[in-house]
């Protein structure tokens, strides 16, 4: 089993990226999905890391629905900065101590801070463990740091087991 | 097509060109550029992708079978946003740190 | 009544892609200019998928999922630049 489907994951999400993308039309169009979601992770297994990571599924899918629901506050949030007067406006660096030191769930935490209130990420320091932030209107930096870290530090930790 | 589906359509698409829009007032009006970073990644993202649901609302109810390509774009364009917006945070301290640089130092 | 309402979004993403030009043309820095560009992208994007509604013509699509994959890689390849000199190293 483990030799034809090194990313049994990889496997399954292009299988559906290629069904999505033609719009599960036809039966041809299932029989490429099935031959590109087997052969490309057996071509490409060289590029991946050794061990696919082990996924819980119901604690990533409720992290799934908070990052969704903390993109639309955090839009509405913005579009209120944006239209108000810009001076009031107080933005600072801020530094968020990591508790995991796996590059990927790093990466992962990363992007979903980017992607929502206030804040984008800027660096992950892999000396320190540090995730480098610019938040657009901060009163208090322990709350931000507090909120990035019970939020979504602590579920991707739950998720991946690290 | 129903009046509420319809409407559903309508009301995404408005939300849709008004996030956008929003985003780049932002990018336009804010004072320097860590700031304007926080317009498009989230905003402009958040808006093309509710015009693209409806869009995608659209076509599954006027043609025959179901449309999926748009959230397949969606996924693209959600995932692609925050890296985008890491590399040019990278690019900017950059500039601002090198020493020869004829540029503003604020980034 | 959607299409009223596909005209008022057409002119508001017009105003979103004048803002963005502005940024490019003013700058100040060259990241300004690649996150207006990239700004830019976003809402050609958003303009085809409307166009895509307005002429009930799915075809459209294809173009903006191009456009979302080249203005990303452009993106990239810009800040790598800035960041290293070179592109591919």
């Amino acid at each position: 089993m483990r030799r034809f489907f090194p990313h049994p994951a990889l496997t399954v999400a292009i299988f559906l990226l290629w069904m999505a993308l033609n719009n599960a039309s036809s039966l041809a169009h299932t029989v490429l999905a099935l031959i590109l979601a087997i052969g490309l992770p057996l071509l490409t297994r060289r590029f991946w890391p050794e061990h696919p990571p082990s996924v819980k599924l119901l604690p990533a899918i409720r992290l799934f629905c908070i990052v969704i629901y903390d993109i639309l506050l955090a839009s509405i949030d913005v579009a209120k900065l944006v239209l108000g007067p810009t001076k009031r406006i107080k933005p600072a660096f801020i530094e968020v101590p990591l508790d995991m030191q796996d590059p990927f769930v790093g990466t992962l935490l990363a992007s979903i801070v980017s992607l929502t209130p206030g804040t984008v990420s800027i660096d992950i320091d892999r000396a320190r463990w540090v995730l480098q932030v610019h938040a657009l209107n901060v009163d208090d930096r322990e709350a931000t740091i507090r909120a990035i870290k019970t939020r979504y530090e602590q579920p991707l930790k739950e998720i991946f087991s690290c | 097509m129903s009046i509420w589906t319809e409407t559903l359509i309508a009301l995404l698409i408005l939300v849709g060109a008004g996030f956008t829009l929003l985003g780049s007032i932002g990018l336009a009006r804010l004072p320097d550029f860590f700031m304007r970073l926080h317009g498009p990644t989230k905003t402009t993202t958040l808006g093309v992708g509710a015009m693209v649901v409806a869009s995608a609302i659209y076509f599954s109810v006027t043609d025959p079978g179901i449309s999926l390509h748009e959230i397949a774009a969606t996924m693209f364009l959600f995932i692609t946003a925050p890296v985008s917006a890491h590399l040019l945070c990278k690019a900017a301290l950059h500039i601002a740190h090198k020493p020869d640089s004829e540029s503003d130092p604020k980034g | 009544m959607l299409n009223a309402v596909i005209q008022i979004a057409f002119a508001m993403i017009a105003l979103a892609m004048v803002l963005s030009l502005y940024r490019m043309v003013r700058g100040p820095d060259a990241t300004d200019r690649i996150l207006a560009l990239d700004t830019l992208y976003i809402n050609t994007i958003a303009l085809l998928v409307l166009l895509g509604i307005n002429t009930s013509n799915s075809a459209y699509f294809e173009s903006a999922l191009l456009i979302a994959i080249m203005g990303f890689v452009g993106t990239v390849a810009l800040s790598k630049y800035l960041l290293r000199g070179n592109i591919i190293e």
